[in-house]
């Protein structure tokens, strides 16, 4: 009986010196802030456009730091999502349907385009952008800068008469990828 | 002098703990497929176990040894390991958040790395005094990072490798770790214990 | 330094890692003098022929040009301007299909060739040394030169340089199989060579000048050294043939022995690198005045029967060159079944070049080599099929890499998109220069892999970059409006407290509601007597800011007459207001300012009706403003006035306020200017309707 009372306290003994030195760990080594969140931010496409269900790139990257699923940022895409598992050390998943961009665009980048014509100049689709990439002022005719447009077409539903569409970026010799195979390299005899 | 060295040499080539004791195999396979998360894992690894060979042969010599307890080492060991680990955790978590982040699962996992509690228990079957139960814990960790970069090397290569269909993964992977472990054994009389 | 030069007058020379040995194939045009072409009947300019931007137009379609005339200007250091390589005129300004392995359109201008050949007025300048250096480099880039080698730098930038040049190396190796361009140029137009680098001496002052050129050249090394043989500085060094000797770096690392670090230019290390036929452009355009309208192009290959070197007007189709020097197309037996495609035309040489789309691709700056293979010379060109298998680990890639890569590295990292791993590799100093694929005996194309990993990080990074903007954009807008909401419920508080001191002073003065109604009579005097001092603008902020003071607390006294009355009496003072001449300036302030009251308090009063009616007054009055029926205003206002007078006093006088706000409106814009208040109807248009809407 003594033998296993010793026991007990060497153990216990043991255990309270340990956890006292863990306590005392834990307030030496905590942790402030979570420098994870930029990491995060600076792996996401910054289209700000809200898709994810947040507000912005940023309340993205700081949920998915509390624990959000990484598969809801439809302009990033697959790539994103592999990039952001790589980092956390999580398994890559398919995108969210209910976040995957619109398929009848066409799976390349598109930007923002206002039908001039038809604008009246209503100031709606300035609020609604997030990167300030519209010009113009009330009853002015508005148009996009499409250099900084980030296309995530949140300007299209609030425009009251549809003079807004979101159109594919043409394919010019500074975008233009190589396509295998097109020339062959040469085997001289 | 000349003992400890040739612990060291002999506990990091000839008695390799992954490749010819076959302990620690799980991080070995789980944490070995990019170099950096590789180096990462080997750090705290190597810490936890020089740190957890150095306390268990404290409170087996002091605590246990003296009352008779002997029967308590495993649960005691566990006691000591889990201990060192979060606190390793603790640490890393302080220091390098990517590095947590990398590692993952993995570093509360070292609790469970039978290396650990490995190198623990051969202390005291071997009969080391406090010196080498702390270069036997330090060569065995380094043995083990030796190894463990190697291989997340390797398979860094064969990532982007044509490895044929049937082959590709985790199938490739073990087999070059039969091949590291056929290479190890070559080291095999090195070192005369 | 001295050791270099040392070395080199001992012809002595270094070399550089790997390289290839190809056949040449240069006999099939080498032998041949260059022959003129008759003109095109119609020239094809891209805008953009060179590395940097193309420069704005000058021209329309319609115009008559001249040779020699500038059709577009920079307005950039980084572009160059093109011009018009014959007299014609400019039949059409549109996108259409340019040498570039896209095959990409891309905007061209179209000349008509008259067939005159009339050339602009020239200066030709007797005596280049007296020029200064600003002035010739001012020449360099008005004619429009760019790099001839195959980049096309803008060279008015390459030779506009500050630090000090110890070596002018000229470019003359000209090592791409089948390419005889330069070779020919030396042999025939050494002396006009020389003279380029004599400017290009006096430009950059170079402690030395050496002309790298491959010993399989003899004529043109021989009319070189011919050509130098007076001239101390410059020396022809003749280099062992070796692919790709005549690669920038490469050619550095052969006559000096440096070797340019990764990342850098060689004019850190003080060299500059000019290619032959730049420095031949460059006399042309400083001496003769002749911009960089035309160039040697070697055609070549056997499907050509006269493959032979040809002066080229830029613009030129390809098809032109082809048809003068006798290209057969293999298909021509089956002509009823025309074949789905042309047998293949290579731009530039058969190693770095690229197939291009259709015959009538110009010719631009940077085309030097016009190659049409037969099948049996080049089956590779002619099926698309790659015949690549696997890797076999043989290394022979890495020993022939100029670069000192590691080709297979690379492969590896490219197919599996790896871009970390490719810049850690120096996959951006890889030259394109196609050695690696040419030894390797699986046929794997290891340059295209290279050549799409780059575009790809390329364009990684500019999404890279835009991101960081829209972040920075997004940020910033985020702060502004946090900004704004703060400056808005600042004001909100200050316009809650002055009422509260309003209030205040009101009850102070009587607490009953006939002083308030007092008060608000007084007010309406003061106001009267203001007014009459011309404090116009003043005036109307302050009237302004007591109607928005008496409708918010007409919500809170109880007292339903006092309100009426107040409401009357602001009607009032606004109508008076309304009859001084008041400047049209000072009109549009105070009925954008009205504007928004009036929408404030449709929205703040409860009331449903008293909404509409607002709305409806508000639409009459546009309405009105509009077509301008002066007469019917008033009668429209009394029919509002005894549809509400029904309701409640409450009502009423909000119906009051609202009207009187419409009919006040509509005044101020009689007084405005015609033109003016047909610009402004327009525009009122789209936000009265919506706010229309709004209210109901």
């Amino acid at each position: 009986m003594i033998n296993i009372l010793i026991a007990i306290l060497v153990l216990g003994f043991i255990s309270a010196l340990f956890g006292a030195l863990l306590g005392y760990a834990s307030v030496r080594f905590h942790v402030e802030g979570d420098p994870i969140v930029e990491q995060l931010d600076a792996l996401l496409p910054q289209t700000q456009c809200g898709q994810c269900g947040y507000p912005g790139c940023k309340p993205y990257a700081e949920a998915v730091a509390n624990g959000e699923a990484i598969n809801k940022c439809a302009p990033g895409g697959e790539d994103t999502i592999k990039k952001i598992a790589n980092l956390l050390g999580v398994d890559v998943e398919p995108i969210d349907e209910s976040h995957e961009l619109d398929s009848t665009l066409g799976n390349g980048p598109t930007v923002a385009f206002i039908i001039e014509e038809d604008c009246i100049g209503c100031t709606k689709c300035i609020q609604a952008c997030p990167v300030d990439a519209i010009l113009g002022a009330a009853k002015q005719m508005h148009t996009i800068i499409i250099d900084e447009c980030t296309g995530c077409d949140l300007c299209v539903a609030p425009c009251p008469v549809d003079c807004i569409e979101m159109r594919p970026i043409p394919e010019t010799i500074q975008n233009w990828q190589w396509d295998l195979n097109k020339i062959a390299v040469k085997q001289l005899d | 002098m000349t003992d400890y060295l040739l612990l060291l040499i002999g506990t990091v080539l000839v008695n390799n703990f992954v490749l010819v004791q076959f302990l620690g195999l799980c991080p070995f396979m789980g944490v070995s497929s990019r170099t950096e998360t590789a180096i990462g894992m080997s750090f705290a690894t190597t810490f936890v176990m020089t740190l957890a060979s150095l306390l268990s042969y404290l409170v087996t010599t002091y605590i246990l040894a003296p009352l008779n307890l002997e029967y308590l080492t495993t649960m005691s060991f566990i006691l000591v390991i889990a201990v060192v680990v979060q606190f390793t955790e603790m640490v890393v978590h302080k220091t390098s958040s990517s590095l947590y982040r990398l590692l993952g699962i993995f570093l509360p996992l070292i609790t469970t790395n039978c290396a650990v509690l490995g190198v623990a228990l051969l202390n005291l079957r071997l009969e080391h005094n406090f010196f080498e139960s702390i270069v036997y814990g330090f060569g065995a960790a380094a043995g083990f990072s030796l190894v463990l970069i190697m291989f997340s090397a390797m398979r860094e290569k064969l990532a982007n490798a044509d490895v044929p269909t049937p082959f590709k993964g985790a199938a490739i992977a073990m087999i070059t770790a039969g091949l590291m472990s056929l290479a190890f054994m070559g080291f095999s009389g090195l070192v005369k214990l | 330094m001295e050791s270099i030069i040392e070395r080199i007058l001992q012809n002595k020379f270094w070399n550089f890692h790997g390289g290839i040995h190809p056949p040449e194939q240069k006999t099939l045009t080498s032998g041949k003098p260059i022959k003129q072409l008759p003109l095109p009947k119609q020239l094809i300019l891209p805008l953009q022929q060179h590395i940097g931007r193309q420069g704005d137009l000058l021209v329309k379609v319609g115009d008559k040009v001249l040779k020699g005339q500038a059709l577009t200007q920079s307005s950039n250091p980084m572009a160059v301007p093109v011009h018009a390589p014959t007299s014609g005129t400019i039949s059409a300004i549109r996108k259409s299909a340019i040498a570039h392995p896209s095959g990409l359109s891309e905007l061209c201008i179209f000349i008509d060739v008259d067939g005159d050949d009339t050339w602009k007025t020239r200066e030709i300048c007797e005596d280049f040394t007296k020029l200064n250096k600003q002035k010739i480099i001012q020449k360099i880039a008005d004619a429009g030169i760019a790099g001839m080698g195959g980049a096309g730098f803008p060279t008015h930038i390459k030779v506009n340089t500050k630090p000090e040049i110890n070596f002018l190396i000229i470019n003359a190796a000209e090592c791409e199989p089948y390419i005889t361009a330069d070779d020919l140029l030396m042999c025939e137009q050494s002396e006009a060579i020389i003279d380029g680098i004599k400017i290009l001496e006096q430009l950059l002052n170079p402690a030395f000048i050496l002309i790298g050129i491959e010993d399989n050249k003899p004529r043109a090394i021989k009319a070189l050294q011919h050509a130098t043989k007076n001239i101390e500085k410059i020396s022809v060094c003749v280099l062992p043939t070796k692919y790709p000797t005549g690669g920038e770096k490469q050619l550095i690392k052969i006559l000096t022995g440096k070797e340019v670090k990764s990342g850098t230019l060689p004019i850190h290390s003080g060299i500059v690198v000019q290619n032959v036929a730049t420095c031949f452009a460059i006399s042309d355009a400083v001496i003769n005045d002749i911009p960089l309208i035309r160039r040697v192009v070697t055609v070549t290959g056997q499907a050509v029967s006269k493959p032979q070197n040809v002066w080229a007007l830029l613009g030129t189709p390809v098809n032109h060159l082809l048809e003068h020097t006798g290209f057969v197309t293999e298909h021509d037996s089956s002509k009823a079944n025309p074949p789905v495609t042309s047998p293949p035309v290579i731009m530039g040489g058969p190693l770095m070049g690229f197939s291009i789309l259709n015959e009538f691709v110009p010719i631009v700056k940077t085309s030097n080599c016009i190659l049409a293979p037969s099948r049996a010379e080049m089956p590779s060109a002619f099926d698309n099929n790659s015949s690549e298998v696997e890797c076999i680990r043989c290394g022979q890639c890495a020993d022939v890499c100029p670069s000192q890569l590691l080709p297979q590295e690379l492969q590896w990292s490219a197919k599996a998109k790896d871009h970390q791993q490719l810049n850690k590799l120096n996959l951006f100093d890889c030259i394109d220069c196609g050695a690696c694929a040419y030894v390797c005996p699986s046929k794997i194309p290891l340059v295209q892999y290279y050549r799409i990993a780059k575009a790809e990080i390329r364009q990684q990074q500019q999404l890279d970059l835009k991101a960081e903007k829209a972040k920075s954009r997004f940020e910033a807008r985020k702060l502004r409006l946090e900004k704004d909401k703060n400056a808005r419920e600042e004001k909100h508080k200050k316009a809650a407290a002055a009422r509260k001191i309003a209030m205040s002073k009101r009850s102070a003065d009587g607490g009953s509601a006939s002083s308030a109604v007092a008060a608000a009579l007084a007010r309406v005097k003061a106001k009267k007597k203001a007014k009459s001092n011309d404090e116009l603008s003043v005036f109307s902020i302050e009237k302004a800011e007591s109607s928005s003071v008496l409708s918010v607390s007409s919500d809170e006294v109880t007292d339903e007459k006092s309100q009426v009355k107040a409401a009357i009496a602001r009607a009032k003072a606004k109508r008076l207001a309304k009859k001084d001449d008041v400047s049209t300036l000072k009109v549009a302030n105070k009925d954008s300012e009205e504007k928004e009251k009036t929408i404030k308090t449709v929205k703040t009063v409860d009331d449903k009706k008293a909404k509409i009616a607002a709305a409806v007054a508000k639409a009459k009055a546009k309405a009105k403003k509009e077509q301008q029926p002066e007469q019917s205003l008033p009668s429209s206002n009394e029919k509002e006035v005894k549809a509400t007078s029904t309701k409640t006093d409450d009502k009423k006088a909000r119906i009051a306020a609202a009207v009187a706000k419409a009919k006040a409106k509509a005044k101020a814009k009689k007084t405005q200017e015609k033109d003016q208040l047909a610009v402004m109807s327009n525009e009122a248009h789209a936000p009265f309707k919506s706010s229309n809407e709004e209210s109901e």
